[in-house]
Order: C-alpha cells, then sequence, then structure tokens
C-alpha cells in the first residue's frame, strides 16, 4: 500500500467535513454560485474540490462509479480507505466522479422513482474551468438569473424535464465547487 | 466540549443527514427519509431541527434558537447551551448577527438575509397526514400530484366557519409541484417563506423527514378565488412596543379576564424597546 492511498484525507474530519458540506450546501442551494471548499489531496487525476466532496458525502452505504481516467489503483485505494464506499456501475451507484465526456451519457444513471425521487445519483463532474458565465440558468435558488459554465444544454435540459425525477450535478475544479440540482431550468 | 464529537453527532450520521439535505435542496418541498438518530432530548423538543442544525453548524457559525419566536423559553435555552457545549459555538439572541438559525414555530419578524440558514423544528411533516393516516398512501398522492383531498379540507373549513379557519401549519404548494407542512408557524409567516433570501431546512425527528427550501423559491399559501389567502394577526399592537406589524401573542395577566397582546418575537420587540417605542402596558 503507497504512502499516497493512506495519506490526503481531512487533517480534522469533523471541522473540515463541516466546512466543505457548507459549501456543498451552498452550491446546491444556489445554483450558479462558486465556492471554495478544501482540505483534501487526493491522488490525480482526481481535484482536491472532488475528494472533498467525496470525502464529506460517501459513505460504506454509498456505492461511487468512477469514470473514465478517474477508475485508476490510486483512486480506488484512496476512496476505499478514506471512505470505505463500494465500487459501483454508472446503473447502481448513488455518486458518479469524473470528467463530463466520462460520465456520459446520462441515461445510465438512478433518476429515483416517482414515490422516491431522493433515490437519484448525484455526479461530481471534474470541469477543465468554472466561471459564472455561459448558460443562463433560472429556477429555486435563483434570484433573477444566474449563469455558470456548463459542458453543455442539451442534456440538463432533458434532465429538468424528468423533475421531480433527475439526477444532480456537482462540478468541481481544482479547490472550487459548484452546482445543478435538477429543479434549474438551462438555456 | 471534548467529550463529543464536533456537534454531537458522529461523522456517519452527519454524512447520511447531509445527503438528505442536497437532495431535498434539489427537490423543494419533498420530503427526504432520513434514518434519524436517538437525540439527548424527547420527541417534540426539536430532534429533527437539532440533527439538521449539528449537520450545518461549522466551529465559526453564531446560534441562535427560538421557541415560539422567544429566545428565552426552556426548549430554546436548551438547545442553545446544548450546541454552546457540543459545537463550541457562539451564540446569539440577536436575529442580525445568527448564521444558523433554529426555530420552533415562528419565522423572526427582521427579514432573512443571504448568509443565513433556518432550520424548523417539524413535528408532523406530512400535510395530508390527518386526511389520510396511511403513509403509502400519502406518498402515492404526492407522486401523483393529487392535492385535492386538501382543497376539500379548506372547503370543508369554509362551509363550516364561513372562511379557512387554518390559522397555523397552513399548507403552502412549492414551486407548483409539491404541497408541502410549513410546520406549525402562524399562517401570518406563511409570506415570507417564498422568496426568502435564507435557506430554509426543515427537521423532523420522530417522523424521520427532511425537507428544504433553497433561497428565492416560489411558496403559495393554497386558497380559493373567491376566498383568497390571508395572513392574520391578532388585531391590536404590541403592549410593550407598539408594533403594529409583527405576530402577538396573548397574554392572560390576571384572574379577571385581563390580557395584553405582545409580539411574539422576543429579539424584534426588546430591540424595539431599545430604540424608544413604547406600548400600552409599557412600565
Amino acid at each position: 500500500m503507497q504512502a499516497e492511498t493512506l495519506s490526503g484525507g481531512f487533517a480534522t474530519p469533523a471541522v473540515e467535513a463541516a466546512r466543505a458540506f457548507r459549501s456543498v450546501m451552498e452550491a446546491m442551494a444556489r445554483p450558479g454560485t462558486i465556492h471554495d471548499i478544501r482540505g483534501a489531496e487526493p491522488p490525480a487525476p482526481l481535484s482536491p474540490a472532488a475528494g472533498a466532496v467525496l470525502l464529506t458525502l460517501c459513505d460504506a452505504e454509498t456505492p461511487i462509479y468512477l469514470a473514465g481516467a478517474a477508475d485508476c489503483d490510486a483512486v480506488r485505494s484512496w476512496l476505499a480507505f478514506h471512505t470505505g464506499a463500494p465500487a459501483a456501475g454508472p446503473s447502481h451507484c448513488m455518486f458518479a466522479v469524473g470528467s463530463w465526456d466520462a460520465l456520459s451519457p446520462l441515461s445510465d444513471y438512478p433518476v429515483g422513482t416517482s414515490e422516491y425521487p431522493d433515490r437519484s445519483a448525484t455526479l461530481v463532474v471534474e470541469c477543465p474551468g468554472l466561471a459564472s458565465s455561459g448558460a443562463a440558468l433560472k429556477g429555486p435558488g435563483i434570484k433573477e438569473s444566474a449563469f455558470l459554465s456548463l459542458p453543455e444544454v442539451q442534456a440538463f435540459r432533458k434532465n429538468r424535464a424528468l423533475f421531480p425525477l433527475g439526477v444532480d450535478f456537482i462540478f468541481t475544479n481544482s479547490s472550487r465547487v459548484a452546482a445543478l440540482p435538477r429543479s434549474t431550468e438551462v438555456s | 466540549m471534548n467529550a463529543y464529537n464536533f456537534a454531537y453527532l458522529d461523522e456517519q450520521t452527519k454524512r447520511m443527514i447531509r445527503r438528505a439535505i442536497l437532495k431535498g435542496l434539489a427537490i423543494p418541498g419533498y420530503q427526504v427519509p432520513f434514518a434519524s438518530r436517538e437525540m439527548p432530548m424527547p420527541y417534540g423538543w426539536g430532534t429533527g431541527g437539532v440533527q439538521v442544525s449539528a449537520a450545518v453548524l461549522t466551529p465559526q457559525d453564531t446560534l441562535k434558537v427560538i421557541d415560539q419566536g422567544a429566545d428565552d423559553t426552556t426548549n430554546a435555552v436548551s438547545i442553545r447551551t446544548f450546541f454552546e457545549r457540543t459545537a463550541g459555538v457562539e451564540t446569539t439572541t440577536q436575529t442580525k448577527s445568527a448564521t444558523v438559525i433554529q426555530t420552533r414555530h415562528r419565522i423572526p419578524e427582521d427579514p432573512l438575509t443571504e448568509g443565513q440558514i433556518l432550520v424548523y423544528q417539524v413535528p408532523i411533516p406530512e400535510p395530508l397526514r390527518f386526511l389520510e393516516p396511511r403513509e403509502s398512501e400519502t406518498r402515492k398522492m404526492h407522486s401523483l400530484e393529487e392535492y385535492g383531498l386538501m382543497h376539500v379540507k379548506l372547503y370543508e373549513d369554509i362551509s363550516r366557519h364561513g372562511h379557512i379557519a387554518t390559522s397555523y401549519a397552513y399548507p403552502v404548494k412549492v414551486e407548483g409541484r409539491y404541497v408541502m407542512d410549513p410546520s406549525p408557524i402562524p399562517k401570518f409567516d406563511n409570506p415570507k417563506l417564498g422568496d426568502m433570501a435564507a435557506i430554509q431546512l426543515f427537521g423532523a425527528g420522530r417522523e424521520q423527514r427532511i425537507y428544504a427550501l433553497p433561497p428565492y423559491t416560489q411558496v403559495i399559501s393554497l386558497d380559493f378565488e373567491d376566498h383568497p389567502f390571508e395572513a392574520s394577526k391578532a388585531d391590536h399592537p404590541c403592549g410593550l412596543c407598539g408594533a403594529k406589524d409583527s405576530y402577538l401573542d396573548e397574554v392572560i395577566i390576571d384572574d379577571a379576564g385581563g390580557r395584553m397582546f405582545v409580539c411574539s418575537d422576543t429579539n424584534y420587540c426588546t430591540a424595539r424597546q431599545a430604540a424608544g417605542h413604547k406600548g400600552k402596558d409599557a412600565a
């Protein structure tokens, strides 16, 4: 087992997870806003932000799908040691992490059921950059309008059309996080 | 405070609650089931609110706890002390300087701002529960958006009393989709639920449900065209501070039927008195 596997977790888990969660919650509650998130140093290709999101939300109860380049030995053993989360395919995961291209298509992920729409996947999308510009967002959490640099528009519109079903997105880049819940209309 | 993990709950429990909060924010008004824990206080004293607060608090937060608007009642004092001891957070009674406000059955009079989180204690999260006792049925009704029964209930109010007599826990529709119980806040507070700048989180401990309203969410109180919703309050000014715009408690003050009306929001009332406002019963 490599030193890289054992290191890179939260130094003070309770406090750093609390701070990281507040960033994720603010991002999810206010789509289009970008927040700092720190504390984790996961192995490449995971970004520190994606590492912190997974450390904050995942444990043995949450199957994770590692998509594309994220599905490597270093990441698998790091997540196994720090979260204990089992690996899963896209159709059985609660969380998925990877680049947008690796995560696509969205049709594979659980979108919840009409009686339990919360039983749906959350996708942690690693982005080459995050900016409050690009696609226009409207919906709960947004006062008038907001903007976010999304990898595309069509997939998010299709996801919105499923409401109240659908998957939710957390976008990560370096030490920053943004989010897009299924309730947001994208244009 | 070192005898406890930060904010009392263990980390796995917090992760479970945090996942429920995120799904709640993504589906406004939908009740997310969660594995509520036993807390060192009885059900009915805010175990749901306390678990949600514990999951969102950071050491930098300033916590305010109110019970029916008051900072100084047993429930509010004990929960405030609980988090002082287990999370080491600052506490306050001032609405403006709090970052997290846990509330039992009121929304503060002062408008909340973007940095704030309002955590409600919820006894019965299911708005349809008294109309349909079976969870399997109410869940189906929510999934089919079948809310006719709720309108029948409000209509029966009108046919019996001449107006909608529901005065608290007044049902609302969120973003045109889910009918939600806003917890037993007076209907005077209902108009504040929608388009609020703060994040609103609802925790029901015994019933094991968490739900949420993101900021600036559309929340509409159910009504009829010919019987529009009306946010009512006692038709008096506050006896202590003279406020005409705040929600009032009626207090019996002697055995001869004497009574006075005072602001239910103690922080709002004391701030007004400190600013020199005086009601007719002020000493």
